[in-house]
């Protein structure tokens, strides 16, 4: 096993930064348009780093398999985004949000990172507002705030229900500005399906042309993967359809790490399933438990209607189990406190569901002032359900949401393969085994616009890498390899269709390798999937050709990496003999049923190194927790 | 939740290519009520999947309304029967047994048909491209405190930004003006002091854009407003045609 060099600067962690970007190597401005810069992924997290990039003078090509930059999954984000601004005036700082989301990640993620992402917060909002994103405003004009889970202070900044629409299509207007300029390369409707390594450093991107199915090859000087989660593993989830972890996927393969794939965000308040033939789940987001309480009743097995349910029957459980931080609870304790209830029979109305209830608020603030809060999501809320929850209390439940567990890279954000970087939520970097409310939008901007432009810089100036041309024979390789597996799919012309062995892996994934995961079920998810993956290969079957726009072929492709993935999500959770954050393992539980860490044996990272197909070895890096003191996290 | 289903005949346009000459196919469908428009045709596609037949290309990613990919014309209307959503938000709750739907692209010149009811819509990119942004680069702006801005301003401001560029104002306006698109970030930026600067040269570029990608000219019949998913208003178009003569009466260009 080989140590891990997290590459974490000298110093007091206030300063960490600070100097590392003193001794950082620079790339004079002059020099800065001989480096060519590939960026996968126009999310928040590479449409900023492709902006910035371009600014500073890279000659950047940004590709997505979107028809547009705009279309990013980042779109979707609701409630909004942390900054330690301490606008409010009660009692934030930089060090109370590092404070926060170490503890909000059960102390496993690296502090230095942490603090980093606390200190840069700052200056997204500036960015932002700069570029005339729309935030809510109070009365005097000020920017407005509220608060998301795991804080007792408010430092969310938001757009109504939109905040990530606003956020995206600001970092989206600055890539587009340098479009126009010609400094960014937009390269839409394409799917990177490997990445070509030459003499071990990363130099390129073999990508499918999606329009007319042609391999297309890209080489650059250094390349950025901004790809995004792979919560899409369980088929249902909160993520966009298209969401996938094809490009995470195949650098693993290629050399670089995968660091705790168990690592995965049950979201607590997402609408409930409504049948079999659901193709995704809506979040709703959790700003609106600001106002919003969640109850069950009592009674199992109780069928009343909601509101004939008279008050000293109902059971606010977080309220009760977590005075101080009440309904404002994390998100891996909330939804664990959900499935607990419902698994005790007293699910809403006997369904897989618990109740949000705006009774309360909207008798003391009134129904406007309400509205003009969460309107949209009260919105969206009865356009699907069919019900009114200024009348009603919602109906909710935990979903697959967010990856906290990615690629494994440094401090400058850089994967075991040299010359690949890792941004936003594709990344491992900075929300330990638990990410709070909030912190996604922050963690890929920060990581676009504030930190990737500098280390990448770093890079480009220390190490020197040199462009390859596209004819290499390792592009030949590649793609050949490439157009080989689409053969191979095409030609199985099997039974099954494509979406019916996802949903298999969602279903083995979500019981299994969920929200609680014990190691008899373990072993058997991963001998299931084996199976299951021997089944997609001798009888799926992929209809049409290569050779043409095909979105059968295009699912299954991400299906089969997913078939591989969720394989080494189900090895780490068996390895991880602890609880921590959203990995709750059964068999390791305080008395009041809370998760139980191992300090002494997994204070650690692990990371994964690809060796063939169900063959992983293990790399630990050891995490010290020198500021914020580990202990078992309290919400209490 | 219910159990039973309904029955639909669907009339959808079937095109290859760009090329190609397209038409209607008929299939038939039975679907839960409570499944979503989108569902229903992700089911349809998996039993073709099944047999081997070809499945229907269409868009779509978020599925709550926001992303902006899926945009269907159904019988007739952008996004379907309903006001203020897209098609994906659309629930087949709406629809009667044994009803029959005709299911087509967005049909504009300025969006060419790829495949199916999948269009080209990069023209809007373009006309964003041309102007539609604060020329700042990243770092070294004030704290964002420093500029107050009145609620009711930013509320506006907000309003216009939440368009989501899916181009079904496009589509239902019978001169295929992409008119509501362009105001509505030209009218964001007008309202907010950050884009005060920029403000003559950004509505002349973006206008010029727009014209230049095949877009017709508005004649004031308010259908782009009542398809937008969003309620983005009409209101936008009038400031930035009063956005385009203020800058034209200082500008040197006088082409219009
Ligand atoms: C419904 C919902 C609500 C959320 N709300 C919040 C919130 O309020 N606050 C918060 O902080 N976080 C929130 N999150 C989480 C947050 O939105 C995401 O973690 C974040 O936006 C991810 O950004 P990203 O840039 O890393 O990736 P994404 O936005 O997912 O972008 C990935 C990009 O990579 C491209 N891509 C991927 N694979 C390939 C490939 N193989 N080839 C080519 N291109 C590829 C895609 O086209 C896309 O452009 C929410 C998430 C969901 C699902």
């Amino acid at each position: 096993m080989t140590k891990l060099d997290s590459k974490i600067p000298e110093g007091p962690i206030a300063e960490k930064w600070t100097n590392h970007k003193f001794n950082m190597k620079l790339v004079n401005p002059a020099n800065k348009r001989k480096y060519d810069i590939i960026v996968v992924g126009t999310g928040l997290a590479g449409a900023s780093a492709a902006a910035t990039l371009g600014e500073l003078g890279y000659n950047v090509t940004a590709i997505t398999y979107h028809d547009s930059a705009r279309r990013a999954h980042s779109i979707a984000a609701q409630g909004g985004i942390n900054a330690a601004k301490n606008y409010q005036n009660d009692g934030d700082s930089v060090y109370r949000l590092f404070y926060d989301t170490v503890k909000g990640g059960d102390f496993r993620a690296r502090e230095a990172n942490v603090y980093r992402l606390a200190e840069v917060s700052n200056n997204i909002i500036d960015q932002c507002v700069a570029q005339g994103v729309p935030f809510a405003r109070e009365y005097g004009g000020l920017l407005d705030n509220r608060s998301f889970g795991g804080a007792q202070v408010s430092r969310t900044f938001y757009a109504k229900g939109q905040t990530g629409q606003q956020l995206l299509l600001g970092a989206y207007s600055a890539l587009s500005r340098q479009v126009k300029k010609g400094k960014v390369n937009m390269v839409t409707r394409r799917e990177m399906l490997d990445i070509v390594v030459v003499d071990g450093v990363a130099s390129g991107v073999v990508v499918r042309n999606m329009v007319n199915g042609e391999i297309e090859r890209y080489s650059a000087h250094a390349v950025i993967l901004a790809t995004g989660g792979y919560s899409n593993v369980f088929f249902l989830s909160t993520n966009a359809m298209m969401c996938n972890a094809t490009a995470a996927w195949r650098a693993h393969r290629r050399g670089a790490y995968f660091a705790n794939p168990c690592y995965t965000q049950i979201h607590p308040t997402c609408l409930p399933v409504h049948g079999e033939s659901q193709s995704k789940l809506t979040l709703m987001s959790e700003s609106l438990r600001n106002d919003g309480r969640i109850w069950v009743s009592k009674k199992q097995n109780d069928m009343r209607a909601p509101n004939d349910i008279p008050e000293e029957e109902r059971d606010y459980y977080l309220e009760r189990k977590y005075p101080s931080f009440g309904n404002l609870s994390p998100r891996d304790i909330s939804s664990r406190s959900a499935k607990e209830a419902i698994d005790d029979g007293r699910g809403a109305q006997g369904q897989d569901a618990v109740y949000l209830d705006f009774r309360d608020s909207i008798n003391r603030l009134g129904k406007d002032a309400i509205e003009e809060k969460y309107g949209n999501l009260f919105e969206i809320y009865e356009t699907i359900t069919g019900e009114n929850p200024y009348k009603v209390p919602m109906k909710i439940y935990p979903a697959p949401h967010y990856t906290m567990g990615g690629l494994w890279v440094d401090y400058n954000l850089q994967s075991t393969i040299p010359g690949l970087f890792v941004a936003g939520e594709a990344n491992f970097s900075d929300h330990g085994a638990n990410r709070l409310g909030a912190s996604a939008l922050m963690q890929g901007l920060a990581d676009g616009y504030f930190v990737i432009p500098y280390t990448i810089g770093n890079y480009l100036a220390s190490d020197k890498p040199v462009k390859e041309d596209t004819t290499h024979a390792e592009y030949d390789k590649v793609q050949t390899e490439v157009e080989e597996r689409f053969n191979q799919l095409l030609n199985i012309k099997g039974k099954k269709t494509v979406d019916e062995i996802h949903k298999k892996l969602g279903r083995i994934m979500w019981n299994k390798v969920g929200m609680a995961r014990n190691e008899a079920g373990l072993k058997e998810a991963v001998t299931e999937i084996q199976e299951l993956r021997k089944e997609f290969y001798e009888d799926v079957n992929v209809v049409g050709d290569s050779k043409s726009l095909n979105q059968n072929l295009e699912r299954a492709g991400r299906v089969a990496d997913y078939l591989e993935l969720g394989e080494l999500m189900a090895v780490d959770a068996l390895n991880r003999n602890e609880s921590c954050g959203g990995h709750f393992r059964e068999e390791y539980q305080t008395d009041e049923g809370e998760a139980l860490r191992n300090d002494d044996e997994f204070t650690n990272v692990f990371a994964w190194e690809y060796k063939s197909d169900s063959n992983w070895e293990l790399h630990k890096e050891d995490l010290q927790f020198e500021y914020v003191k580990l202990a078992q996290r309290s919400y209490k | 939740m219910a159990h039973n289903t309904i029955k639909l005949k669907l009339n959808i346009w079937k095109q290859a290519n760009p090329d190609s000459a397209g038409g209607f196919k008929e299939y038939n469908v039975e679907v839960s009520p409570d499944a979503s428009f989108l569902e229903m045709l992700d089911e349809l596609n998996d039993n073709l999947e099944r047999n081997s037949e070809e499945p229907v290309a269409f868009e779509s990613d978020c599925r709550e309304g926001i992303c902006g990919t899926c945009g269907l014309v159904i019988n007739g209307l952008p996004h379907g029967p309903l006001p203020k959503i897209a098609t994906c938000q659309l629930h087949m709750r709406h629809f009667k047994d044994g009803q029959t739907i005709w299911i087509e692209p967005f049909r504009a010149k300025a969006f060419p048909i790829m495949k199916d009811l999948i269009v080209d819509r990069t023209a809007l990119d373009r006309i964003i491209q041309a102007g539609g942004y604060v020329s700042i680069n990243t770092g070294g702006v004030p704290d964002a405190n420093e500029i107050a801005i009145p609620k009711e301003i930013a509320a506006e401001a907000f309003d216009a930004a939440a368009c989501i560029g899916c181009g079904a104002c496009v589509a239902a306006c019978k001169n295929a003006s992409a008119m509501l698109f362009t105001s509505a970030k030209i009218s964001q930026l007008a309202l907010l002091p950050q884009g005060q600067t920029e403000r003559h040269e950004r509505v002349e570029a973006m206008v010029k854009e727009m014209d230049e990608n095949g877009f017709g000219a508005c004649t004031n019949t308010y259908a782009c407003e009542a398809e937008c998913p969003k309620g983005v208003s009409v209101k936008n178009i009038a400031r930035m045609n009063r956005e385009f003569f203020g800058a034209k009466a200082k500008s040197k260009n006088l082409t219009f």
